[in-house]
């Protein structure tokens, strides 16, 4: 199928599906790079205009990488609701923009809907979406799960602790867990990028977060973000893992890439759901996407990343996830060049994901060698707070001295919090308040319980 | 009860920046200056270029060519990663038949390749007794899979790239080292392994960064691939290792 359309005096066509995306989509470096995006300003706005008059229930009959070849497009097509979709199935892209900000379109309705949407038309609605429409629709999104604390409620905005470091030293580790705790951070994970994939080392992490939780008889849930086959082999071995953490992409060649399939996920999913470790949900999965990831690995099928960052939410969607985020920054600037196309990513990426019935948080971020600063990550946080964010990352200062990127500080969120009016998990509120971390007016006040202190040694 | 301030105990045992000074719920002005004058350090680390002339007269008779990507400067390598990853004509690099290729990259810290790779490759060659090791390369405006074009013109059955990390606020000066068996264009990440954060005193030490990378090249010859299927089984490290 060819579209085509006229703007300003010239003629803009369009082959397919893949090309109308790419070029309809707002700019950005990852689709220069991948030779994808629209060459000039009027044919980008031409796309979006022929992609607005595009009927929804056209994405069900054209995939944007073959079904034969990939099984994120057969996830996608074999698992697709229906019945879901019959409340928008008759609408244009721009008529779903339209429905989607409308009052009619209220949370319920969209949660009931998302089992009948697939990431190509959340995509495509995204890229017809100024950032206020991101805010304003996602704001009315709503996906909530638990394990221990219960993620994504009205009016919450949850962190993961991210105490990385350099050697995975359990003292310095420790250190920025107690920095992170003392400021209210950890109601969605504490999480580890581990600096070795060396199971020994990921199984001491595990029981050293796992012995802090039972110290402090805090409501917190575990992880160290090794591979699912690191932590497939650590769950035989009875390590306490209460999340199976796995890095995904938009394409089958994609996840190759991570050295991840399908399969090994369902397994890990179902042997970490089995151990019921759980209080208030059985949530059991985490994931991290990021735009740019299909292409850095050369498995993009020559789509653009935004729409297969969406595709990756499919596979996220599948394994019940308790938390997924975009690690939105963190690839680089040849996929997203500065401060503004970061913003615009992390904004489309949360929506995406919300309206898929993804968990979806955002580690607000960028790294030095990215045309951004903190300013950047502010006006992203402060967005991301009004669009109901389900978490952000937090590391002390804002500076992984693991991973060398900045993200959020501790202190970023409680001031975002404050401006906001957002307040951490319920069940984390509580026990902050119950160990002095929280005073009446909702403020995390500079103390140190003993308790906390105790595990400094 | 000790009278030490927790904070300061919190901050004598990492780097990481906690306990930060606050003003309200936000960080203080001393705080955010320091923030501010770290990131401009770590910018201004990503536009260094690297002095291969050095590195090669640190390696001596060692040192084998030094080659460029199809990268031709720093803005065209920042935006533009697959021209980072292919060889420049007329690199001059002739086949053999070795075990090993080295390649030191400048990757995007130069910093971190002059003040860690050579010593890294002096720690390491030692612990590989037996091994025949093609002359050490020295690549410019180079990503990691450069290595595999190299390794495959000099006919290595293993190439191991020690390049620049990307630069942190705290630590501009990053080694990254990253082992593949077999290499060749289209290697995908999964088939590596890497070793990072080389940067005594604060990270890896040069021994503890060849102790690990040694174990998995015999581990990796032994198994004939690298990657996800490789596990570095070694014991955890000790608490303040490095």
């Amino acid at each position: 199928m060819t579209w085509t359309t006229t703007l300003g005096g010239h003629s803009y066509g369009f082959a397919d599906l893949r090309e109308l995306l790419a070029k309809a989509t707002p700019a950005r470096s990852g689709d220069v790079l991948a030779g994808v995006a629209a060459e000039s300003a009027a044919e980008r706005v031409a796309a979006q205009t022929v992609l607005a008059d595009l009927p929804l229930a056209h994405f069900l009959d054209e995939a944007v990488v073959p079904y034969e070849d990939d099984d994120v497009t057969r996830l996608i097509l074999d698992s697709h609701d229906a019945a879901a979709f019959a409340p928008v199935r008759s609408l244009t892209v721009g008529g779903f923009r339209d429905w989607l900000l409308s009052w009619e379109a209220h949370t319920t309705v969209l949660t009931d809907l998302a089992p009948g949407l697939t990431p190509e038309m959340v995509a495509a609605v995204s890229k017809l979406m100024r950032v206020g429409d991101l805010v304003a629709v996602g704001r009315k999104t709503r996906v909530v799960t638990g394990l221990r604390t219960t993620i994504g409620l009205e009016g919450r905005l949850a962190t993961r602790l991210q105490p990385n470091h350099p050697t995975d030293d359990p003292v310095g580790i420790t250190a920025s867990l107690v920095d992170g705790l003392l400021h209210g951070a950890g109601d969605a994970v504490v999480g580890i990028n581990p600096a070795t994939d060396r199971p020994s080392t990921v199984r001491a992490l595990l029981d050293l977060i796992d012995d802090a939780r039972q110290r402090l008889g805090a409501p917190i849930q575990s992880c160290v973000l090794t591979h699912v086959t690191t932590t497939l082999e650590l769950l035989e071995q009875g390590a306490p893992v209460d999340l199976v953490f796995q890095s995904v992409a938009g394409t089958q060649a994609a996840n190759r890439g991570f050295g991840v399939t399908l399969d090994q996920l369902r397994e890990a999913h179902a042997a970490a759901s089995e151990l019921h470790r759980g209080t208030v949900g059985n949530n059991v999965t985490y994931f991290e996407t990021g735009q740019g990831s299909a292409l850095s690995a050369d498995a993009h099928h020559d789509v653009d990343e935004q729409t297969l960052e969406a595709r990756a939410y499919a596979v996220c969607r599948a394994f019940d996830p308790l938390l997924v985020n975009t690690v939105v920054g963190f690839i680089g600037p040849e996929y997203l060049f500065d401060g503004k196309q970061i913003l615009r990513a992390g904004l489309e990426d949360h929506l995406c994901g919300k309206l898929l019935g993804v968990p979806m948080g955002v580690d607000v971020c960028y790294t030095n060698h990215a045309e951004a600063d903190a300013d950047d990550t502010d006006t992203l946080l402060l967005t991301l707070g009004a669009a109901g964010c389900s978490f952000v990352i937090t590391v002390p200062g804002g500076d992984d001295i693991m991973l060398n990127y900045q993200s959020l500080s501790f202190q970023d969120v409680l001031q975002v919090r404050q401006t906001l009016g957002l307040r951490p998990a319920p069940e984390f509120e509580a026990w902050l308040g119950s160990v002095g971390l929280l005073d009446d007016a909702g403020r995390v006040p500079q103390l140190v319980p003993e308790p906390i202190r105790a595990l400094m040694g | 009860m000790s009278e030490v301030d927790p904070w300061d105990a919190l901050r004598a045992a990492t780097r990481a920046r906690v306990g930060l000074g606050r003003a309200g719920d936000g960080l203080s002005t001393a705080e955010n200056l320091r923030l501010a004058a770290a990131h401009a350090q770590a910018r201004d680390a990503v536009h260094t270029a690297l002095d291969a002339d050095a590195i090669v007269a640190a390696l001596g008779e060692r040192a084998g060519p030094v080659v460029h990507s199809q990268a031709a400067d720093r803005a065209e390598y920042l935006q533009r990663p697959d021209l980072g990853r292919r060889l420049a004509p007329g690199h001059g690099l002739e086949a053999g038949e070795d075990d090993l290729v080295i390649v030191i990259s400048d990757g995007l810290s130069a910093r971190a390749v002059q003040d860690h790779a050579v010593a890294v490759v002096d720690a390491l060659l030692p612990r590989l007794e037996g091994w025949s090791v093609a002359p050490v390369v020295v690549a410019e405006q180079a990503r990691v899979a450069l290595g595999d074009e190299i390794a495959v013109a000099l006919g290595g059955r293993m190439v191991l790239v020690l390049i620049g990390e990307r630069p942190g606020m705290s630590s501009p000066d990053s080694l990254g080292a990253y082992l593949t068996f077999e290499p060749r264009p289209g290697r995908v990440d999964s088939e590596r392994n890497c070793v990072s954060n080389i940067r005594p005193p604060d990270g890896l030490t040069y021994d503890g960064a060849a102790e690990i990378l040694a174990a998995l090249m015999t581990e990796s010859f032994r198994l004939q691939l690298s990657g996800i299927g490789l596990k570095d089984t070694g014991a955890a490290l000790p608490s303040g290792a490095g």
